[in-house]
């Protein structure tokens, strides 16, 4: 019997000056990427607390990704290296409990790369994809 | 319970073509707070504006959801609208579905459910959100300077100018700095005094500049519109209100074998000096770790034949407490030390000089009276080799160089050389050089004009080591071009040292919360678009003190930074941004997390009291945030381990709320 196809959720983190504005741009360009991916806007990637990703696997989200300014192009100059630092960190220990690495990403997309912010996402939806559905975090009790 | 209108904009075709709006706003209505839910051809236009405001008249709303165009385009639009309406302008929330939704997905369905998604998370947010009102502070009006050379007198001229007060703080004892140690300046060949000391004396001269010099700055409180600055005007030992200048004391000083950093230690000075004849203030300064009274009271010369009886031996450094709306860093540079560069035998021969050495030795003011003679014998110098980059992009030695190109290297050895030509037509004046870099107006045709009219000798290739032997400086380099090595008999060789920030400048920037980069250059809020602030609110660049550069650029710098001063100061109160972070006080533990990881320095600690058992009261350390400070990057946020700390408009209750309605 053919499955029905199976679409990912993927919760996207986007910073208010690189990576939202390369989201837009990739709108501009009308460059498409899964509908899977749904966008929030933060101030800037540090804003990124481990806990909303972890609220996101709870809920059932198959990957969480943030996408914060280039190393040193952050426009509160040192917040992305906070990300990176915190989000290595949570990753691995989400490896460990399950979450595989492949789920979780940082990527750095400026407010010009309309077409890596597109790129990107075809790629993570596509990774995420291969690995099927995430049932370790979720917690049922979030579930309504 | 918040009442929520929710408006979804077809934006012509380019949402409804790929989006259901009717849907979208049907299925919105039953989302948890929202009262009305509507559609439009063009919400942002005035009829859909005004659809808007009645319907927040009409259904009472206390809350706006906006399914648009990117709040990047509109999200400035609707605060407006919210606020005519009489809504407070930080209850609006845009669900982004064009840019992010229809313009990238091609299918009705799932434009449609995403939409519906991004939507039903914006109403979540905005059930949470809460009326925010910015902060105001009020602003001093006076500019303190740091730095007295061309960039903080161009700086404090502008901004005198215009009419606000201005304080220079220069830590010699005169202003001027290093361009008042110059001869000519490129590519005019214009003598720097003649063009720099009017400049001097109109500061001097101005009503509105005050000038503490020989003083540096020692503590930096506030944030903009508000600094408050502690300035340690250094004891001179002379009553700067008595000194007439006439520099009898000077001509009697007994202590006569002070090394003159204003020549670079070339000659000598007295203990009690002024710097040269232009200073301003034209104030003499006893040396202390030099003068025979301070340092074994066995001397008093001075006061013996000061007229005016300036001289005061028991005097003391003075704390001058200050109040500024704005902070200009124009700290200059310093060539860095030749000390690791023993390839070129600086410290072996005195023959062997820096470029700033070359110009005190040809400056009529200087100390050969602007005679060219060897430092060693006195003699005149027929062979003379210039290297450039000495340290300058020297990324292979970066322990002792700097990876950067210094930028004025190959515009003053082409005028060292010419210069030379010029003066002594007998002179061999040879240049070996990595690359000539000569952007900018008449720059180039000058460095030619050295070669083709004044028959320099430009080599492309480095020197390796020079060795002293007899009274001459064995050279051996290379000519990349004619693929041979060479050697020279040199009589002089002037070595292009590259240029760093001075050495104050880090302490400065701790001081400031100024960030700087890797080399101690003070980094500009944005490299191309905001080249003269710095990222801390209120602080400015002049100058050497972000990166190197020539005369002609830190003037305009200078004028520049000057003009965003005024700016500021004619403002009489700086509405802030309220979307800051604020801690909850009965959470805060003080642990100071939040203090590390803040780029703008906002957060500081007090003692407060709480209630504690049995009616007594405990003190603990809390942090607390200055609105005014903080640019809500929310990085405290994350790093408060008991979850005080939050962030207005980007709450963590808010975001949560849209992880879940995004993953329900």
């Amino acid at each position: 019997m053919q499955m029905k196809e199976y679409k990912p959720l993927i919760v996207a983190f986007c910073c208010n000056w690189c990576s939202y504005a390369g989201a837009d741009l990739a709108g501009n360009n009308r460059l498409n990427y899964p509908a899977e991916v749904k966008i929030i806007r933060v101030p800037c990637s540090c804003r990124v607390n481990p806990m909303f990703i972890l609220r996101a696997f709870q809920r059932g989200a198959d990957g969480v990704i943030i996408c914060g300014c280039h190393p040193g192009d952050c426009h509160y100059t040192s917040g992305n290296y906070y990300t990176r630092r915190r989000m290595a960190t949570l990753f691995s220990m989400l490896d460990y409990l399950g979450i595989e690495k492949e789920r979780t990403r940082v990527e750095w997309v400026s407010a010009a790369e309309g077409a890596k912010f597109a790129a990107t996402m075809n790629d993570f939806v596509k990774t995420v994809a291969s690995l099927g559905e995430n049932k370790r975090l979720e917690d049922l009790r979030c579930k309504r | 319970m918040q009442r929520i209108g929710v408006f979804v904009c077809w934006c012509g075709s380019n949402i409804a073509g790929t989006v259901d709006v009717k849907a979208v706003a049907e299925a919105l209505k039953n989302e948890p707070g929202v009262v009305f839910s509507t559609d439009y051809q063009y919400m942002c236009s005035q009829a859909g504006q005004d659809l808007i405001k009645n319907a927040v008249k009409e259904h009472n709303l206390t809350g706006i959801v906006v399914c648009s165009c990117s709040p990047r385009m509109h999200e400035a639009t609707f605060r407006k609208t919210a606020s005519a309406a009489g809504l407070n302008p930080y209850m609006v929330e845009i669900a982004n579905i064009r840019e992010q939704c229809s313009w990238v997905h091609k299918e009705m369905p799932l434009g449609t459910q995403k939409a519906i998604i991004l939507g039903k998370a914006a109403v979540a947010k905005v059930n949470l959100n809460t009326p925010l009102t910015p902060g105001e502070s009020p602003v001093t009006k006076r500019a303190l300077v740091i730095g007295g050379g061309i960039a903080g007198i161009q700086t404090a001229l502008d901004i005198a100018d215009a009419g606000f007060p201005v304080d220079i703080v220069e830590k010699k004892p005169t202003i001027g700095g290093k361009m008042a140690q110059l001869d000519k300046t490129f590519p005019t060949l214009d003598c720097a005094a003649c063009i720099l000391t009017p400049k001097m004396v109109d500061v001097a001269q101005n009503e509105n500049i005050r000038i503490f010099s020989y003083s540096e700055v020692e503590a930096v409180k506030g944030f903009v519109g508000n600094f408050e600055v502690k300035i340690k005007k250094k004891a001179r030992f002379v009553d700067e209100t008595k000194c007439t200048g006439c520099g009898a004391c000077i001509e009697k000083c007994p202590q006569k074998k002070v090394p003159n950093e204003f020549n670079l230690g070339m000659d000598t000075r007295r203990a009690i000096y002024i710097p040269f004849a232009q200073a301003v203030p034209k104030v003499a300064t006893i040396d202390p770790d030099y003068c025979n009274m301070l340092k074994n009271g066995k001397c008093g010369v001075c006061t013996k034949f000061c007229a005016a009886g300036a001289i005061d031996y028991k005097q003391k450094d003075e704390m001058i407490e200050e109040k500024y709306g704005a902070i200009v860093v124009a700290t200059g540079f310093e060539p860095i030390s030749m000390d690791k560069f023993d390839e070129f035998a600086y410290s072996q021969s005195k023959d062997v000089i820096t470029s700033l050495e070359f110009e005190r030795l040809t400056n009529a003011a200087g100390p050969t009276a602007g005679k060219l003679l060897r430092p060693s014998d006195g003699k005149h110098p027929e062979k003379i080799v210039f290297v450039q980059c000495v340290g300058s992009r020297c990324s292979a030695c970066a322990e002792k160089g700097k990876e950067y190109c210094s930028k004025i290297c190959c515009m003053y050895t082409a005028k060292h050389a010419m210069l030379t030509r010029d003066k002594y037509p007998d002179t061999e004046v040879t240049v070996f050089y990595i690359d000539v870099r000569t952007p900018g107006k008449n720059f180039d045709e000058f460095q030619r004009r050295a070669v083709e009219e004044y028959g320099v000798n430009y080599i492309k290739g480095m020197v390796g080591k020079i060795t002293p032997e007899g009274d001459k400086l064995k050279v051996r380099g290379s000519d990349l071009i004619a693929n041979k090595q060479i050697k020279i008999d040199a009589d002089l060789v002037v070595l292009a040292a590259a240029i760093e920030p001075d050495k104050s400048a880090r302490p400065l920037a701790t001081m400031l919360t100024a960030s700087m980069d890797t080399n101690d250059f003070f980094t500009e809020a944005h490299p191309k678009l905001r080249p003269v602030e710095s990222p801390t609110a209120g602080v400015f660049l002049s100058g050497t003190c972000q990166g190197p550069k020539d005369i002609p650029e830190t003037v305009s710098q200078a004028g520049a930074a000057a003009s965003k001063v005024i700016g500021l100061l004619q403002k009489d109160k700086l509405v802030g941004n309220p979307c800051v972070a604020s801690s909850d006080q009965l959470m805060c533990n003080g642990c100071s997390s939040c203090e590390r990881v803040c780029p703008y320095g906002a957060i500081s600690y007090e003692d407060k009291d709480f209630p504690g058992p049995n009616r007594t009261t405990k003190t603990r350390r809390v942090a607390v945030v200055n609105p005014a400070v903080c640019q809500g990057c929310g990085a405290c946020t994350v790093a408060c381990p008991s979850g005080a700390m939050d962030l207005s408009g980007f709450k963590n209750t808010q975001i949560m709320a849209e992880v879940d309605a995004i993953c329900k």
